[in-house]
């Protein structure tokens, strides 16, 4: 049941999505959610969803998979579109007793709902297609420009890489204790919320005990391999640019140029 | 009547993803009550897989599993009494311990069960006396304790619920040799007493002669064999073939016949060596 998790979920594969470097594919992502806000016209909008199309279609990412991305969003979209429904001031078009429904209000749900969409399928091609230590790993180049600030960049990123990297652990392990706490008759299921919050005692207990532990032995592998923090550490796999990420920030470029151009020329449709 | 019975049952891990497998393919199986079962297969074979269809924790993807001739999933309800009547035994079940005192984490189990407080505590202290553990532990909290008996705690706390069927899951993974025949030994002298079924997982062939009437194989995802000890050790070539160890001595006289010796090659305990060995040694004085 726990493996239905998603979040983060990699998914290998060789496309050139898959290829780009991490440091340019969240530098992209940044540069599509930009464009998304930019957007005025459905027109522009259009253009963002056509370019989600095809870079799913690129990574070969199953569509599929963007539906079980939005699944735990949708009450937050819900809720937005709602209250820029009811609380926009413009023309208006539906009233019913003291709630008033204006065409901007509706333009704007409509347009806040498919940038909620178009975000967080975007950002989630970025995880189905990159791992995440590579990931940390250009979360940590990129911020690198902070140091000189005294920020902890590499730390940052080494907790960032361990806590992903315990993910999958930590929720196989509670897999684990559950089926184990099952077969001594423990239940779930059933009961009033005190009743299955109580149930929840003899799962994290050993989960917390199990996860101190991990941590204590992971410091002390890590101290035997001489670990010292960032300074001086060299890499195994270096990043690079090819010709396709500067062809990507091209089409990056264009698509945003698109936008603006959109915004300005094309009559107002809606 | 079976103990534990299971017909064309699969099993397929993530089905419909790229990391669909299947873990347990169309086994066939019956388990006859009060049998010391020993269930070996190499690392990835559905062992565990399987075992975990015996008490419901996993749903079969495929056919039926009976419990005393009853189906496990006929009524969802009825899935935790099967759970009481079918014990597991996870390995390194040290991790599940959970509560303050050793006597309250094996009380966890009959607690669940809803039986009195008088009874709760007789089973607690016999599972407790059958692994060993003495009264001074009982008030200790159980993370003060030594792997074993930690290990031992676990295997009582299943034990405390009197399952009809007990299972565990490599009970001696990860302990010295004394542990490991302790732990075997106690088992062994329940089963003899309450006339359970047990089914052992183990890596270890020599655990499995020693101790287990009855043997199933399983190879990859699927029922290899199931029969008497003495049966599988008689498919010692082929065991070996499938990169599973045979016992030490069996080893031997697999050895022994390849070199062109007239032996036997089923033979897993020390007596049967020496008996085989003294008529070996008495044709070849000839």
């Amino acid at each position: 049941m726990l493996r239905d998790i998603t979040i983060g979920q990699y998914f290998p594969g060789k496309s050139v999505i898959h290829r780009l470097d991490s440091r340019v594919k969240i530098l992209l992502v940044m540069a599509y959610i930009i464009m998304l806000f930019l957007a005025d016209n459905p027109l522009g909008l259009l253009l963002g969803i056509l370019f989600l199309i095809l870079g799913y279609g690129i990574s070969r990412i199953s569509y599929k998979l963007i539906l079980r991305s939005l699944k735990p969003v949708v009450p937050i979209i819900l809720f937005t579109a709602v209250l820029n429904m009811l609380f926009m001031d413009g023309r208006p078009v539906l009233r019913v007793w003291i709630i008033t429904v204006t065409y901007e209000g509706i333009r704007m749900a409509v347009f806040m709902a498919v940038r909620i969409i178009c975000l967080i399928a975007g950002t989630s091609l970025l995880t189905y297609t990159t791992s995440p230590i590579a990931l940390t790993d250009a979360i940590e180049r990129l911020l690198s420009p902070l140091k000189t600030l005294h920020v902890p960049v590499h730390e940052l990123a080494m907790m960032m890489t361990i806590a992903l990297r315990f993910i999958p652990t930590l929720i196989e392990e509670t897999d684990k204790i559950m089926a184990a706490q099952k077969a001594r008759g423990a239940d779930f299921e059933t009961g009033r919320l005190m009743q299955r919050a109580k149930a929840l005692v003899p799962i994290l207990i050993p989960l917390f005990v199990s996860a101190f532990r991990r941590a204590d032995e992971l410091a002390l592998a890590m101290e035997c391999r001489c670990y010292h923090g960032g300074e001086g550490r060299t890499r195994m796999k270096q990043l690079h640019l090819r010709y396709y990420d500067f062809v990507a920030c091209g089409f990056m470029l264009c698509c945003i140029a698109g936008t603006i151009l959109i915004n300005y020329c094309a009559p107002v449709v809606f | 009547m079976a103990a534990i019975q299971t017909e064309h049952l699969s099993y397929v891990y993530s089905p419909g993803t790229p990391f669909e497998k299947t873990a347990v393919d169309d086994v066939n199986v019956e388990i006859e009550e009060g049998a010391f079962v020993g269930v070996i297969g190499h690392t990835g074979s559905g062992k565990s897989t399987l075992i975990q269809h015996f008490n419901g924790l996993l749903a079969p993807t495929k056919g039926r599993v009976l419990i005393g001739g009853e189906d496990l999933w006929a009524d969802k309800s009825k899935l935790r009494q099967f759970r009481f009547q079918v014990g597991l035994v996870f390995q390194y079940p040290e991790y599940q311990l959970f509560e303050e005192t050793v006597y309250k984490d094996i009380a966890f189990g009959p607690t669940n069960m809803g039986l009195s407080a008088d009874e709760v505590n007789r089973r607690v202290l016999e599972a407790a006396a059958a692994v060993g553990l003495r009264e001074k532990h009982m008030e200790k909290s159980p993370f003060e304790l030594s792997g074993g008996q930690k290990r031992r705690v676990a295997i009582a706390g299943v034990l405390a619920m009197r399952p009809k069927v007990l299972i565990l899951d490599e009970p001696t993974a990860g302990l010295d040799p004394r542990g490991r025949d302790r732990i075997l030994g106690q088992l062994r002298e329940y089963h003899e007493q309450m006339h359970n079924t047990v089914l052992l997982v183990s890596h270890s062939m020599e655990d499995v002669a020693r101790y287990c009437g009855r043997v199933l194989v399983m190879n990859r995802s699927r029922l290899f064999l199931y029969g008497d000890t003495r049966e599988v050790f008689e498919r010692a070539d082929e065991i070996s073939g499938m990169g599973l160890s045979v016992p030490q001595v069996t080893r031997i006289f697999l050895g022994l016949k390849e070199k062109g010796y007239d032996v036997r090659t089923s033979i897993y305990t020390m007596d049967e060596a020496k008996a085989e060995l003294l008529s070996l040694l008495a044709k070849e004085g000839k």
